[in-house]
């Protein structure tokens, strides 16, 4: 798998795990750059909830200090990325 | 007999909506088990029956609403023979199908669901209510029987049934309607004062920041538990903040339930309990809070979880709220608010530092407590934040 279609499907799965978060949003119009908290009117036990579900998915560590890394679905997918080197 | 009445899910709630029997006539149930499943202006609701007996006649048909108090099954109790043949039933008796009923486990861990239950995702359940579909009516072709959103969608497409619930923008109106209510009876009847501090919380966040990062990210705290439990300790301490108004007298409560105050992503919120706070450790609370918030936005509460709280805290924080000015949940005769949490000048020994503080704040009944127990209260909250390894 190249590294652009490995992005693409952890996006996907992202997106996803995003969706079943908050099931209401229309993912669609996602800006990758801003943070979703804000976007998806997430809380902080939605946002806990997610980076379970990132954790269980990608089988990552992410220690809390992480966190700030994982607020947009840019930094997701470079965390992701990053995990696998 | 025992009656099983529609029971009030809140001071909000004077009718509701059966969607299933989860029990048939003639099946033997017990104390604590979930006999039915209501649907309420807030959400749907697993509805626990009050006695042990055997199911004699089920008098409501999914789908009837209902009255608060209306009787809807009748429930032979242990010893007491059945009912004579001749007495009617408004539906056909069904073979007895004997199970194995495990003992009410109220006050712990939340019991699990019945097996019984309509397995729905959130998601679906989401794009149902929207779509104001029955989902009893649904075919579910995910694993094990479960609707999924395909489900919902194939459903969606075929034409409407005269028989479906209100939308969900008209099911967002009667939440607001059914919220005003009690809340103007509670203003109303209620004579409410306010108290509030600001406490300092850099013990609590620093020990939470070394706490999380032992756990595994499956069991790490969130602040707000913390929160929770000093609440819950605290009202050891000043146990009239924890009870209820009933027939014009305050009735302690010897448990502490604490309603918590969730926010709905369709919007309104319900304040389920988690039972017996003060007796649960933090790890097991957070994971009975995720739970409890999980299926309050899953539509999957239970009808204890709506009915037995004495307290309710709310948290505004992460709505850059500072003070929280709540109104009590009748028939409690407390609410306590917290704020966020925000880094504020703050002196210790002498000097000028910066500090995260939050401001508590209590909404109290003037006809069970005063001002003196209502600060009492607060400085004991502050007592606990500062001890969180005792939590």
């Amino acid at each position: 798998m190249t590294t652009a279609s490995s992005d693409a499907d952890t996006r996907a799965k992202i997106l996803r795990l995003l969706g079943e978060i908050a099931p209401e949003a229309d993912l669609s119009k996602l800006d990758p750059e801003v943070g979703f908290r804000d976007q998806l009117d997430l809380d902080s036990m939605d946002f806990l909830n997610f980076v379970v579900s990132l954790h269980t998915t990608f089988h990552i560590e992410i220690p809390e200090s992480d966190y700030p890394k994982y607020t947009t679905l840019n930094g997701c997918v470079a965390q992701v990325a990053a995990s696998r080197t | 007999m025992a009656e099983f009445v529609m029971p009030t899910l809140g001071a909000d709630m004077t009718e509701g909506t059966l969607v299933q029997w989860k029990k048939r006539i003639g099946e033997r149930v017990t104390k604590g088990d979930i006999i039915a499943e209501v649907d309420t202006e807030k959400a749907a609701i697993e509805v626990e029956c009050h006695a042990s007996g055997v199911i004699e006649q089920l008098l409501t048909k999914p789908g009837d609403k209902v009255p608060v108090g209306t009787v809807m099954a009748v429930i032979r109790e242990e010893g007491q023979a059945a009912a004579p043949p001749s007495q009617p039933q408004s539906i056909t008796p069904q073979p007895i199908t004997p199970q194995p009923v495990p003992p009410p486990d109220r006050g712990t861990a939340p019991p699990p669901s019945s097996g019984s239950r309509l397995r729905i995702s959130p998601a679906a359940r989401k794009r149902a209510a929207e779509r104001g579909l029955v989902l009893t009516a649904l075919q579910g072709t995910g694993p094990d029987g479960a609707i999924t959103l395909e489900d919902v969608s194939r459903a969606s497409a075929t034409p409407p049934d005269a028989t479906k619930p209100a939308d969900a923008a008209e099911r967002q109106t009667r939440m607001r309607q059914t919220i005003a209510a009690a809340m103007t009876r509670s203003k109303r009847e209620i004579p409410h004062y306010y108290l509030s501090t600001t406490i300092d919380v850099s013990r609590a966040l620093t020990w939470l920041t070394a706490e999380n990062g032992r756990r595994p990210v499956t069991e790490r705290l969130l602040v707000s538990v913390l929160f929770i439990k000093a609440v819950a300790l605290a009202l050891r301490q000043v146990p009239e903040l924890n009870a209820v108004w009933k027939d014009g007298a305050p009735v302690r409560s010897e448990r502490i339930h604490i309603g918590t105050a969730i926010s709905l992503r369709q919007g309104g919120l319900v304040a389920p309990a988690l039972h017996d706070a003060d007796r649960a450790g933090l790890g097991e609370l957070m994971q009975r809070f995720q739970d409890l918030v999980k299926r309050a936005r899953a539509g999957s509460l239970r009808s204890s979880e709506l009915s037995d709280a004495t307290i309710t805290v709310t948290s505004l924080g992460e709505q850059g709220v500072e003070t929280v000015f709540g109104v009590i949940y009748p028939p409690q005769v407390a609410l306590v608010g917290f704020g966020k949490v925000v880094e504020r000048p703050w002196v210790a020994n002498g000097l000028i530092v910066p500090r995260p503080v939050v401001t508590a704040s209590l909404s109290a009944d003037h006809r069970v407590s005063d001002g003196h127990r209502g600060g009492l209260f607060l400085a004991e909250l502050d007592r606990f934040l500062q001890a969180p390894q005792s939590l």
